[in-house]
């Protein structure tokens, strides 16, 4: 078994027994496999939002990470506060973060990013101060504590070699199913097809009678409500904390900018790729290599390939 | 009627368009000509409000389209074809008719009316538009402007870049169009083009409409080309 922090943790007991800790290469590849796709499943969500926000708007969203951070922080209210059974409480928690996260984002578009005309360098440099601002109130509000919340069930998927959590296999269903939504919502409604169609070409789609104000609003929101929804679903297995937000944002730049400005389809590759690399790297190696492979994967499609595999040529 | 009555119009601090006025009748093809940079687009823009009216009016019957932000405008009557075209290039020409069917409440017939304009475009719905020819892309933009069931439609260019089968075509379509009442504005360059379908023929340079002739009054020789077109 190769020499790793999580190796060592499962040699320790922590999730192996003795006996299963002393699995081949195999098994481990598949563990290493498994959780490599639940990071891929909630990266490609949390991406998919900025890589829209991109495409639709031309805004880079720095505070993306923070709406992440704010969709967790609001899934630990609501089931710490409502008195409901844990299944109930995160079932709550998944649709009133993402709407009231979704509700933020829009306030945010509408009193700033509009004011500034969506010009592309003053929304960064405004993205930054949101990110701050987000940060602290959490900071503020919620506290500087790590604080759990309760997967919906416990149940446990036993496998020859090991025990694996059902929940996450379940997050990788669930974010499979919402990305299955947002494309055919993007793909087969009239509010999709008004998006796609300011996406190509803002002042011709007015000339048609859309409303682009609204729609940059409404991009923000559904991009503001992935990420949260993606922290919703990753928070019983990582705790919610009010700088959990820098990861996911590092990460999803990465897997934008890979898979292509705006392109949906290269996002989704993308994030299969970095997250199933960072799981495996992770496994067998250390994290810290897996961040420095996807950041050296990033300068190589900067500088062979600037829009990124899927991305279209400016 | 479309009446533009003494507007000034440019992009920040140019000023593009200076007192400019000019009427557009119903069921009449009223031609815009001029050198580059008379404003002749930024005309066209500026009915559309995309490009800011600082003074005076435009008015289409009761509406002053010159106070309304630039997706009411269409909802007025207004269709404009802009130059280069400009489609949804990533959607197939369905959707691209779609996005003209927006603000139709009751669509279907529209569509049925320009694919019957273009049948070429109803054996290519499923087909990416920027992998159209140029003359089908024309078509395209037509057809998606006329799904707004316009009262005037505005057409920047249309000939451009396209062989001369295709322009016949664009001619003919705006002659059938004007039939049924519609009013057209149309940027043109060509002269053998004007002379075929224009009503009325307005010259502009330096921002302004500096003469309006009747298509009578114009030959293929006439000194109002070499004046403002330097044909």
């Amino acid at each position: 078994m190769p020499h790793s922090p999580l190796a060592e943790a499962l040699r320790g007991g922590g999730w192996l027994g003795d006996t299963r800790a002393q699995m081949s290469f195999g098994p481990f590849l598949l563990l290493a496999v498994l959780e490599g796709t639940v990071m891929a499943a909630v990266l490609a969500l949390t991406a998919v939002g900025l890589s829209l926000v991109f495409g639709v708007m031309r805004v880079v969203n720095v505070a993306h990470g923070e709406l992440y951070m704010l969709g967790a922080v609001i899934a630990w209210f609501v089931t710490f506060y409502l008195p409901l059974p844990p299944a109930m409480g995160w079932l709550a928690a998944l649709i009133i973060a993402p709407l009231l996260v979704a509700a933020i984002a829009a306030l945010m578009d509408t009193l700033i990013l509009k004011r500034l005309n969506y010009d592309p360098e003053a929304t960064i440099v405004a993205t930054i101060g949101l990110l701050y601002m987000l940060q602290q109130a959490a900071l503020t509000f919620y506290g500087p504590d790590a604080r759990p919340v309760v997967a919906p069930f416990q149940w446990r998927i036993q496998l020859p070699w090991f025990g694996y959590s059902g929940y996450k296999l379940f997050v990788v269903a669930a974010a499979l199913a919402i990305l299955l939504a947002v494309w055919l919502f993007m793909t087969r409604t009239k509010a999709g097809l008004v998006m796609r169609a300011t996406q190509v070409d803002r002042e011709t789609a007015q000339a048609f009678g859309i409303n682009v104000d609204r729609v940059y609003a409404g991009t923000f929101a559904l991009g503001g409500a992935l990420a949260a929804a993606a922290a919703v679903l990753i928070v019983p297995i990582q705790q919610a904390h009010y700088l959990m937000g820098h990861d996911p944002l590092l990460l999803s730049f990465i897997v934008v900018i890979i898979g292509g400005l705006g392109s949906i389809r290269g996002t989704l590759v993308a994030a299969l790729v970095i997250g199933l690399s960072d799981g495996i790297i992770s496994m067998f190696f250390s994290p810290t290599l897996a961040k420095i492979i996807a950041t050296l994967l990033v300068a190589l499609v900067l500088v062979f390939r600037p829009q990124g595999l899927f991305g279209a040529r400016a | 009627m479309l009446r533009v009555e003494g507007i000034t119009a440019g992009y920040g601090p140019v000023t593009v368009l200076r007192d400019l006025s000019f009427q557009a009748q119903p069921g009449q093809v009223t031609c815009i000509m001029g050198r580059n940079g008379a404003g002749k687009s930024t005309l066209m823009r500026a009915i559309m409000g995309l490009v800011p009216v600082q003074s005076g009016q435009i008015l289409l019957g009761d509406a002053a389209l010159h106070t309304l932000p630039a997706h009411k405008v269409p909802l007025h009557g207004v269709a404009y074809v802009p130059q280069g075209r400009r489609l949804f290039g990533p959607l197939t020409v369905a959707e691209n008719i779609d996005v003209g069917l927006l603000t139709r409440k009751k669509g279907l017939h529209r569509r049925e009316f320009v694919l019957d304009l273009f049948p070429r475009l109803r054996e290519r719905l499923d087909q990416v538009a920027s992998t159209l020819s140029g003359g089908e892309q024309q078509m395209l933009a037509i057809a998606r402007a006329l799904c707004l069931e316009p009262q005037v439609l505005l057409l920047d260019e249309p000939s451009e870049g396209l062989q001369p089968s295709m322009i016949s075509l664009i001619r003919e379509t705006v002659l059938r169009l004007r039939e049924t009442g519609l009013a057209t504005l149309l940027v043109e360059q060509r002269v053998d083009t004007v002379l075929r379908i224009a009503d009325k023929v307005a010259f502009m340079a330096h921002g302004r409409v500096e003469h309006v002739a009747e298509r009578a009054d114009l030959t293929a020789d006439s000194t109002l080309f070499q004046q403002f077109v330097g044909v």
